[in-house]
């Protein structure tokens, strides 16, 4: 084992403490007693309480939910599909480079352009009809148009580890279109595409911008609240909301490290 | 090539290629379709919206006009001014130097946790997934509390003199940079790492041996071997660190303005579709740019 310079290690320590340090501070303000301002006046849970007797904070709960569900749900589908047809048959180069870059856009572009593109186009949808008005529809649409990329390219590269040795032997021995994509290739790519699925889910709640441009007044999410709320000024409440879905990154981030690692 | 209906085998399949592409086309519809519905097409009405004029009330008027490039050009009936140029040009500035101090950030900490024993490497790595995948408001926030003026770090800028008490250390350039690095840092940290974890050792041993300096044996033996997940790296800072919005706007205020702010904007409490579209066409050049001198050095980019 090499070691490193006490130096290297100061900075690392120094990088992570930088990382962490911030994170830590709302975490502590999250137990403390003072209702206004950041001095220390005492234990408490309180405020973790109060959050689950908050309508605004469990409507922003439940939409975040389900927009992160429904949306992975369907980009999963598309982007796996998509993988597909994009890996296994025979593309002329000039097709496949045009698809290659279309799948590179929601990834290399700030999401600031893609929402805004995003706004003006809902805006003329919405001259074709009304379910387009600025909501939850809006930002489930949103979402999957980002998540198709990623799921996609992380597929794509698991099609591309498999190989097609396997289905060539399962044609060989006379698979059907169905039998091969249910038998042979669904279990294969599985770890792909639970990683993507994993990768989309937690891009979905990890997205403030998009929400941000499409959401309406009905569509709150948990990361338009604490924006929305940080202008009001800091309340430990919020300190509490932040920790738990810090929490519930930390359970995400390493329930997702266990399942890739399995592969 | 072969007439589209001749008979070929294609892995362990006996069909045509017109078969193929016909099968392969049904399967690539619902994706393209998507896209093109919420991807392609939006961002063409983007091009076309730039080009138009905003009404009175906010509302899209057909008339062609070039109106919004000259306004972020600088030009207005009051004559020219740099303030939308400033902006552009400061959201570059901003971006590069983030990418700047989050790669010399992360080269210390790809070698520390390289470094550690193997049992251990992997929790350590995870403390810079973690980060990596907290919603960027709620670590932007924890900027704001950080900064706050009760805060041992304000307390002590007041104290030394540098803001007066009781007030806090945002709205300003230092703070878009704290938030800035913190956010993009792990950014960097992750494909660099995966880089650093794969460096051929024998090479950095084989320099040291025919005694190149230590500044030598970095750009000669360690650098080469991690540009790959460098360039990854600096890819997925730089570009989303130009349309960054969210921290310049709880930590920089009106003072310290990024273009991506400008673009909210526009969208948001201006209603000025035109010109909001107008400067994201420029953000989009300014995007291009980077990809280019990017690819010019042909490198291959690998983003996942």
């Amino acid at each position: 084992m090499r070691r490193s310079h006490p130096l290297i290690a100061a900075v690392a320590y120094l990088t992570l403490a930088f990382l962490y340090l911030p994170l830590l501070g709302v975490a502590i303000f999250s137990v403390n007693e003072a209702r206004r301002g950041l001095v220390w006046k005492g234990f408490t849970l309180k405020w973790y309480l109060k959050l689950f007797q908050n309508e605004w904070i469990l409507e922003a709960a439940w939409n975040t939910l389900l927009l992160a569900l429904v949306s992975t749900i369907v980009a999963t589908i598309i982007g796996t599909i998509l993988a597909i047809a994009m890996d296994r048959f025979p593309w002329r180069r000039r097709t496949r480079t045009f698809l290659d870059i279309m799948l590179h856009i929601p990834v290399v572009i700030p999401d600031i352009i893609l929402a805004a593109s995003l706004v003006v186009a809902f805006g003329v949808l919405r001259l074709v009809s009304s379910i387009f008005e600025p909501g939850l529809l809006n930002m489930i649409i949103g979402h999957i148009t980002f998540q198709i990329a990623f799921v996609a390219l992380v597929v794509r590269s698991r099609l591309a580890a498999i190989g097609r040795e396997l289905e060539e032997a399962a044609r060989d021995l006379f698979a059907s279109n169905w039998y091969l994509a249910r038998k042979v290739m669904l279990p294969l790519l599985m770890p792909g595409i639970v990683a993507g699925a994993m990768l989309a889910f937690t891009l979905s709640l990890d997205d403030f911008v998009i929400s941000f441009f499409t959401a309406g007044p009905d569509s709150q999410t948990l990361p338009l609240f604490i924006f929305a709320a940080v202008r009001r000024g800091v309340t430990p409440q919020v300190h509490a909301l932040s920790t738990l879905i810090m929490l519930a990154t930390v359970v995400l981030v390493v329930f997702t490290e266990r399942i890739t690692r399995q592969r | 090539m072969k007439p589209a209906d001749a008979v070929i085998t294609w892995y362990g399949e006996l069909t045509t290629r017109y078969q193929l592409l016909k099968r392969g086309g049904g399967l690539l519809i619902p994706g393209i379709l998507w896209l093109m519905l919420f991807l392609v097409l939006p961002s063409l009405v983007l091009v076309v919206v730039s080009f138009l004029s905003r009404g009175e009330y906010g509302q899209l008027e057909w008339i062609f006009t070039l109106e919004n490039y000259k306004r972020l050009a600088g030009f207005s009936i009051f004559g020219w001014t740099a303030n939308y140029l400033m902006i552009l040009w400061r959201s570059v500035v901003v971006a590069l130097v983030t990418t700047l101090v989050s790669v010399l950030l992360s080269y210390p900490l790809c070698f520390f946790i390289a470094a550690r024993p193997r049992s251990s490497r992997y929790m350590w790595l995870t403390l810079v997934i973690i980060p990596f995948w907290t919603n960027m408001v709620i670590r932007t926030y924890a900027w704001f509390l950080i900064l706050s003026p009760e805060m041992p770090v304000a307390r002590l800028a007041a104290f030394l003199g540098v803001i007066p008490a009781g007030a806090p250390l945002y709205p300003n350039a230092v703070a878009v940079y704290l938030g800035m690095v913190s956010m993009f840092l792990p950014f960097v940290t992750l494909p660099l790492y995966a880089s650093v974890e794969r460096l051929d050792w024998s090479l950095v041993e084989a320099a040291q041996d025919l005694y190149a300096s230590k500044t030598r044996v970095f750009t000669q033996a360690v650098l080469p071997q991690t540009i790959p997940g460098l360039s990854v790296g600096v890819i997925l800072t730089f570009i989303p660190a130009m349309g960054m919005f969210v921290v310049p706007d709880l930590l920089g205020g009106a003072k310290y303005m990024l273009v991506g702010n400008l673009i909210q904007q526009q969208f948001g409490p201006s209603r000025d579709w035109p010109f909001g579209a107008a400067i994201s066409m420029g953000l989009m050049v300014l995007t291009m740019i980077g990809l280019q001198i990017y690819r010019r050095k042909g490198k291959e980019i690998e983003v996942i």
